[in-house]
């Protein structure tokens, strides 16, 4: 048996009592681990959360790894690569969390492939060119890094464990990203209109990723309270805006924001309408390479059953014989 | 869309590391492998990129027997009170070297 | 006249260089996300590997050329890689059979090459001799697995195998610009390395239950610069961004 791993709950033994106990461990900072008892609400939304970050992790291999084969220098074919394989770990370790909640892999990524496990919607944005992946670094693992600093502290122990780590090693993909972005900013005229061209493509969409608006985030408030989620979707953004439009400033490229202006009371970059439309169409499964994505996993998975069916046979074959 | 082979993404491991410097071996996270050599190679790739190792240890997660939360009182709480145990309980006239 | 150490650096330096590139292909759509993982690491050493051969025929060529313009700006015909690591990637099969015979090779010879009298060369080989020996074992082990183990892996892989044979003799590949390093200890006799190679990699292909091939090598001539027709596409899209914009940093 399994000692390390939640045990079963019967859903219909919610206990007061123990609901109550729970609650006050939240309120005193304690850590949640996979063995102490938990409502079982709570389990289903670390799992789905989870899931759907590590999800995300394998799914956002594809859009970068795309480039590896052109990457233009030694160099950036090597750390592209290195970052690309880092997404890989991550999706590993939150995975490797997620089944302490009594979930095997194996199902995880069926709900994946069958179309029925969300994961983050930036990942359903096609890459056109290479300042695409100066963009997705700098923007995009520059958006999860608010998210991610931010889960470090949360709630469920094995979750905020994955996230230290993965927190470590995500700092080298936001500057690898911003450094390309600054090399093609101050580079030949193309370079610059190609840099500009995927900021103008990946900046609103980046900041969907933290989110809708939160009147409108149903889980929002229950994840708030079970310190799963420690701040607001707005909140993020605003930070993640904030630290992001000097940085554009800085090399020279603008945000596509005709409505972004300065607080400076508030000290704030405040920003335009974000289309929700778009995002809710790219969630449905409507965005410009959500198909794709899939069947690209799809396909290795498949292409890979008999790779993973023949460490198994032998495997079973050699254990039995050091057992006779 | 159609189902999805459930085909199993191997067994769960443990994962236990050694830092450079003599310290112990630590709770590095888990991997799936089918077999020791597998998961020895796979713990390798994923949990020691950065140098973080000398040494790894892997184990079959079903392997672990482990304490569980209702034993905590018991196990634990007696340990903590136990003062005697601890150096600064002593004491030692003023001026006098111990060691 | 081209000196014999940049010939040399750029053939053991392409063979990295192509290699990596295709183990990289599997970047998000290996078997399992733990293999993912670890081709990637075999690809990030054999390119670091290629960076080094490359950077130091650079400087050995001394024209102003560096690595990156070695890597993109050559033409098909200037590479100098043999055509095993070329092949198009296969399925998970090919690319572990590959490795493995590729591997047992560049064991050998950085173990031999670590030993040469030019001290920057024997550094590079001593560095990648380590990493060699880890992608050796990880190929070694699949293979065992591969061969021993389901019907169908074990048809792909002796299938594999078959396919793959015929190209191993480029590996021992010798001319004028070997000698001429022999001639000053800087690099080994290559059909030294033959028997060695050819005991190791049996060993692990028949515990695998493999058959080993009895087809005779092809002819081929990538040393010397005329490859398959798949290098060509190859390149096409390696080469792609850096010459769409000629003089540009990266």
């Amino acid at each position: 048996m399994d000692r390390t791993r939640a045990p079963q709950q019967d859903p219909a033994a919610e206990n007061p009592e123990k609901l109550a106990e729970f609650e006050a461990r939240l309120g005193r900072g304690e850590t949640i681990e996979p063995k102490d008892w938990m409502p079982e609400r709570y389990r289903k939304q670390l799992v789905r959360m989870m899931s759907q970050h590590a999800h995300s992790e394998v799914v956002g291999m594809l859009p970068e790894g795309n480039w590896i084969t052109r990457a233009p220098s030694l160099r950036r074919k090597l750390t592209l690569l290195a970052k690309v394989q880092d997404e890989a770990g991550h999706g590993l370790y939150i995975y490797c969390g997620t089944e302490t909640l009594g979930v095997d892999r194996s199902e995880l990524i069926g709900q994946l492939l069958a179309g029925k496990a969300k994961y983050s919607s930036i990942f359903n944005y096609p890459t056109l060119t290479w300042a695409d992946m100066g963009a997705i670094g700098w923007l995009v693992d520059g958006a999860a890094i608010v998210n991610q600093t931010v889960l470090a502290k949360t709630s469920y122990g094995p979750y905020a464990r994955a996230m230290i780590r993965i927190c470590k090693e995500e700092n080298f993909h936001k500057r690898q990203g911003y450094e390309i972005m600054s090399t093609l900013a101050a580079g030949t005229p193309a370079q610059q209109r190609m840099a500009q061209d995927a900021l103008n493509r990946w900046w609103w969409p980046s900041l969907m990723m933290f989110g809708p608006s939160d009147k409108d985030s149903p889980n929002t408030g229950e994840l708030l309270r079970w310190r799963v989620k420690r701040f607001s979707n707005d909140e993020l953004r605003r930070r993640f805006v904030n630290l992001t439009v000097p940085q554009a400033k800085a090399i020279g490229l603008r945000i596509p924001d005709p409505d972004l202006k300065y607080n400076a009371a508030t000290k704030d970059w405040e920003f335009g309408a974000i289309d929700w439309e778009e995002f809710f169409q790219v969630i449905k499964g409507n965005g410009p390479c959500n198909a794709e994505r899939l069947a690209a996993r799809r396909d290795a998975h498949e292409q890979g059953a008999w790779v993973r069916a023949a460490a198994e046979a032998y495997a079973a074959r050699h254990s039995a014989r050091s057992a006779a | 869309m159609s189902e999805v082979s459930s085909s199993s993404q191997w067994p769960l491991w443990e994962v236990f590391t050694q830092p450079p410097g003599g310290g112990p071996h630590e709770h590095a996270g888990s991997v799936h492998a089918p077999d020791a050599e597998l998961a020895l190679q796979n713990a390798r790739d994923t949990y020691t990129r950065r140098g973080e190792a000398v040494s790894i240890w892997v184990v079959p997660s079903d392997a672990i027997v482990a304490s569980s939360p209702g034993d905590a009182g018991p196990f634990f709480e007696p340990g903590n009170e136990k003062p005697y145990r601890h150096p600064q309980f002593y004491k030692v006239p003023r001026g006098v070297k111990v060691f | 006249m081209i000196p014999p150490l940049f010939e040399y650096l750029v053939r053991h330096g392409d063979d990295r260089l192509v290699l990596g590139h295709r183990l990289s292909e599997w970047c998000g759509h290996g078997p399992i996300l733990e293999e993912d993982i670890a081709m990637a690491n075999i690809s990030l050493d054999l390119l670091g590997q290629a960076t080094m051969f490359l950077k130091l025929a650079s400087q050995v060529e001394g024209q102003g050329r560096d690595e990156d313009t070695l890597a993109f700006w050559r033409d098909e015909r200037e590479f100098r890689n043999v055509e095993l690591v070329e092949l198009p990637r296969g399925d998970f099969g090919v690319t572990m059979v590959r490795q493995l015979l590729f591997s047992a090779f560049a064991y050998h010879h950085l173990e031999a090459l670590a030993r040469s009298t030019h001290t920057e060369l024997a550094g590079i080989a001593a560095k990648a001799h380590k990493e060699s020996r880890y992608h050796l074992r990880h190929a070694a082990e699949w293979v065992l697995r591969l061969g021993d183990g389901t019907e169908e892996s074990h048809a792909r892989t002796q299938a594999a195998l078959d396919q793959l044979w015929p190209w191993t003799g480029e590996l021992f590949f010798q001319d004028d610009v070997d000698r001429a390093l022999q001639a000053e200890g800087a690099a080994p006799d290559l059909e030294s390395l033959r028997a060695p190679w050819e005991t190791m990699v049996t060993e692990q292909l028949v515990k695998g239950t493999l058959v080993m091939p009895i087809a005779p090598m092809r002819m081929t001539g990538g040393r010397t610069g005329r490859h398959t027709e798949h290098l060509g596409h190859m390149l096409a899209e390696m080469q792609i961004v850096a010459r769409s914009h000629p003089g540009a940093k990266w």
